[in-house]
């Protein structure tokens, strides 16, 4: 159970996860099987599938013709989840890959909590995937023995046929001859025989992601693509900032200049979710866009206005001068102790600059009513987040709401936030129509809910021998989840709560004595604009500093970098890991580590003014650890500062593979959205504004930018972990440290721009006259 | 009114000529394959061929397209199974899939002008088009296949 889960009992009948039975009835022309409440194991299948009491989750349908039909409740952004998902299903049914189809659902309560994130997806559906499947196959087993007049143990199931020497059954016809209606408690469910890995058919072998086709004809559909008869385009009119505006006056007299337009809404919002917001409506996206640059709102405007980048820097810096506050994440006993007797000690901060999503696909909604339910048509990675807050706003109960599914042009924890659902439903509500809203890209990005900018501090105690005996880390930065949803903070350990998604990283599986975490919020940062969840969150800057500092450190204490983090990585103690899912502990992070090290040629001659540097991350968070090393290469111009990234090397053990070429296209992403961050992109905040509003200023990694990638992965059959998110956080500290192995000069904030890298290196040549 | 030839069909429309090409397409044709990302010309996911060259048309005003051929996605091959399209699967390129229909149609110009496009081609024709999920890898491999399989034909006509 990782922390998120722990929450999902608040959504849900507490205990639901263990105690689930399964049931399988008629329905349609064939069968659903899926997990159902405790109460209703007993209940009669049959019923329970016809009244549709099969709450709280259907996996999946079978048909006549021995079509299999997955439900998917998670987002499909990129990461060809469906594909991921629906192999689990498959390979433990024992049916053809090629009869196997997707359905990606809409929301309804009886889905349970629907969200896409935190790398999850995978891991946290394989073991109820992977017992669905394999009811079903011992079902379909039984049946198709009956039917063929053996004895069940004389069958096997294989591509969706049950045979018993030379007699043979089709999925497809015992669905239609057999009676498939089962109930199995959770005890029994429990002991369903599960296949060896050694069995799998399709789980860790070569596929192509279903969702893919469509992506090269123009025939997939996203939110944008959304329509319905007689809707209205419209453009939000923002202000300034988040937070704290309230609309003065509108004068649409210029806006009514323009042919086509309709109205200017300020909305009305009983949901606090858009402040100030103002909705232009228009007969088409063209009209809405000029007339909204047409239409003249003043506003009234907070203390928001007058927050700039570095007095949010300045701001985490003072509350981490303060001891007292925030929340003690990690806190073992004798830190002080270990720091009074220490030999010698290193001290180091590190920054992070405000960073944005630029998802391709603007934000955007379509909102309507008809018969009494509330559609919302866009791509979403936190249903259950934003359908309360969407009853709220337009005033009506959440079975009056559901949000239909579309594929996303990117999500990277965007579309966590629905807050872009929100002004398209009370336009809709206040104009009477349907209405499609689009944001401009300086809209989406003005109204981003970015990375924070952080501030850390980190502290080690060296004692006798160099052994190191102490550490400290604290970390401050606006909290997404304080600010969105502060039920799901867990307490700390001296009782204070905590975003557990902007800390994790720093409870590090590096064995070093007394070891304190302290998670700090900026409520500057909270109050001037709306925090947002960045692909991998906290470890974006936690494992920034900490593969830093591990780097310091080890060039402090005079050993070799990867001998220095192997030395700590000894798997003992609350670092020798537990199963299932994260069996091996610290040796399997050592383990990746080596492997690395040995593959980029580590130790070996380089030319001038060319580093390499070495970094690791345990990918999440302890509950689910993605193990991961890279070794970056990268050549510094002294002249300009430039820092040119040549090879990247990453080595994963993810556990069971399930999807691996997936796996792969993630780890290539994540790591280049790493490069990125650290080279490549970061805007900072004047005056309660990102200074960047597209891609004239802002500047992603591309094409010509992208270095040689060696990515290879630890065969394993453990547990399946994340993959979306751990190559990312791994490869800035990396860089930073393959500059400071090139030319000597330690850079402690990202993005690492040239001019800092030339400033350092100005500031090395002063010293060393 | 503005015509002009999209897809192989002639297209009459009632827009002002400084209309965005991209929504002319979108709206009033009704073809959703072509994507709407930064509005400056700047990511590529408006990419479709004006008389076979490649333009971004978000910042392509229906005026300057009377009487001109305008080729998208849905128009690159009638069954969507031109060897860039082909390679794009093989290499399992897209990951979110919303700026490839951009790459996709700037990769067909590319391969016109250099039919075994070199790294430093790929580099310099590509860099225009923005793939946030960074699947520059398999963009750069699947335009390779692709090259490598339309010169095969061309040997062969």
């Amino acid at each position: 159970m990782n922390k998120f889960a722990k929450y999902q009992d608040q959504a849900v009948p507490a205990g639901l996860m263990s105690r689930r039975g399964f049931l399988i009835g008629a329905a349609g022309t064939g069968f659903t099987l899926a997990f159902a409440g405790a109460g209703l194991v007993l209940a009669d299948p049959a019923t329970a599938v016809a009244q549709h009491a099969f709450e709280p989750t259907i996996w999946y349908h079978i048909d006549q013709d021995g079509i299999v039909t997955v439900n998917i409740i998670r987002a499909e952004m990129g990461q060809h989840v469906g594909t991921a998902l629906a192999r689990i299903v498959a390979d433990e049914l024992e049916v053809k890959w090629e009869s196997v189809r997707l359905d990606y659902v809409d929301t309804d309560p009886k889905w349970g909590l629907m969200v896409t994130g935190g790398s999850w997806s995978v891991w946290q559906s394989f073991p109820y995937l992977s017992q669905a499947g394999a009811a079903g196959r011992i079902a379909l087993i039984e049946e198709g023995a009956k039917l063929l007049g053996v004895g069940k143990d004389a069958c096997i199931a294989r591509d969706g046929v049950v045979s018993a020497g030379r007699k043979s059954i089709s999925y497809g016809e015992i669905v239609r001859r057999g009676n498939l209606t089962r109930s199995y408690s959770a005890d029994q469910l429990k002991a369903m025989p599960l296949k060896k890995p050694a069995e799998r058919r399709l789980i860790g072998l070569p596929t192509k992601a279903i969702d893919i086709p469509g992506k090269t004809n123009g025939t997939a559909r996203y939110g944008l693509d959304a329509e319905v008869a007689g809707m209205v385009y419209a453009r939000p009119k923002l202000p300034p900032t988040r937070n704290g505006c309230t609309v003065t006056s509108i004068d649409d007299s210029a806006a009514k200049q323009v042919k086509g337009y309709i109205r200017s809404i300020a909305l009305d919002d009983p949901s606090g979710t858009v402040p100030g917001w103002v909705v232009v409506c228009a007969d088409s996206f063209t009209a809405a866009n000029h007339a909204a640059d047409q239409v003249k709102v003043v506003w009234t405007t907070g203390e928001a206005a007058k927050v700039s980048e570095q007095d949010l820097l300045d701001h985490g810096a003072k509350l981490i001068d303060d001891p007292k506050g925030g929340s003690l994440v990690v806190a073992d006993e004798g830190v002080e102790q270990a720091f009074a007797a220490a030999k010698t000690t290193l001290e180091r901060s590190y920054t992070t600059s405000t960073v944005l999503h630029f998802q391709l696909e603007p934000l955007n909604a379509l909102a309507f009513e008809k018969d009494g339910i509330w559609e919302i048509h866009t791509g979403n990675q936190w249903q259950s987040l934003i359908l309360p807050t969407l009853a709220k706003a337009l005033g009506v109960g959440e079975d009056k709401v559901v949000l239909r599914t579309y594929l996303l042009g990117g999500g990277f924890g965007r579309r966590l936030n629905g807050d872009y659902s929100v002004p398209a439903a009370l336009a809709s509500k206040a104009i009477g129509k349907p209405v499609k809203l689009v944001f401009t890209r300086p809209d989406d990005v003005h109204f981003d809910s970015p990375r924070s900018p952080s501030v850390q501090r980190l502290r080690m105690a060296f004692g006798e021998g160099g052994k190191v005996t102490g550490m400290e880390h604290h970390a401050t930065a606006g909290w997404p989840t304080q600010v969105m949803i502060p039920v799901f903070m867990p307490k700390g350990k001296n009782g204070e709560p905590y975003d557990p998604f902007s800390i994790s990283g720093a409870d590090h599986w590096y064995t070093v004595g007394a070891h304190r975490v302290r998670a700090i919020s900026n409520d500057l940062a909270n109050n001037t604009f709306r925090p947002g969840w960045l692909r991998s969150v906290g470890p974006g800057w936690t494992n920034w500093a900490l593969e830093s500092f591990m780097d310091e450190a080890a060039h402090a204490a005079g050993v070799d970098a990867v001998a220095f983090r192997l030395g700590l990585l000894d798997a003992q103690g609350k670092n020798a890991g537990t199963a299932p899912n994260a069996t091996g502990g610290a040796a399997r992070l050592a383990h990746v580590l080596k492997r690395a090290a040995e593959k980029a040629g580590w130790g070996g001659a380089l030319p001038k003014d060319t580093g390499i540097g070495v970094a690791t991350t345990f990918g999440q968070e302890r509950d689910m650890p993605t193990w991961c090393a890279c070794v970056a290469r990268v050549k510094v111009d002294r002249a300009t500062g430039a820092v040119k990234l040549e090879k990247l090397t990453l080595v994963v053990d993810a556990g069971t593979l399930v999807h691996p070429d997936g796996a792969l296209a993630q780890t290539e992403g994540a790591a280049l959205w790493g490069a990125s961050m650290a080279l490549h992109e970061g805007t900072e905040f004047v005056n309660g504004q990102v200074k960047d509003s597209n891609l004239n200023t802002y500047t992603p990694l591309r094409m010509r930018d992208v270095p040689e990638l060696d990515i290879e992965f630890v065969q394993s059959s453990e547990v399946p972990v994340g993959l979306g998110e751990p190559g990312t956080t791994v490869v800035g500290p990396a860089i930073a440290n393959a500059i400071f192995a090139a030319v000597g000069v330690r850079l402690r904030h990202i993005p690492i721009r040239a001019e800092a890298v030339l400033q350092a290196l100005k500031e090395q040549s002063g010293k060393s006259v | 009114m503005t015509t002009f030839n999209l897809n192989g069909r002639p297209l009459t429309v009632d827009a002002a000529d400084d209309t965005p090409l991209l929504w002319v397409i979108r709206d009033l044709a009704g073809m959703k394959g072509t994507k709407f990302g930064c509005g400056i010309g700047m990511c590529g996911a408006c990419t479709v061929h004006l008389n076979g060259r490649a333009v971004r048309s978000c910042i392509t005003p229906l005026g300057a397209v009377a009487d001109a051929a305008i080729t998208t996605i849905e128009g690159l091959d009638p069954q969507g199974q031109h060897p860039l399209q082909k390679a794009w699967i093989e290499t399992q390129t897209p990951q979110c899939g919303y700026c490839q229909s951009g790459q996709i149609m700037q990769a067909a110009t590319l391969i016109k002008d250099y039919p075994n496009p070199t790294d430093a081609d790929i580099d310099a024709v590509m860099n225009g088009n923005l793939c946030r999920c960074m699947a520059y890898v398999r963009i750069r491999k699947a335009i390779k296949l692709a090259a490598e399989e339309m010169r095969g034909a061309a040997i062969h006509e």
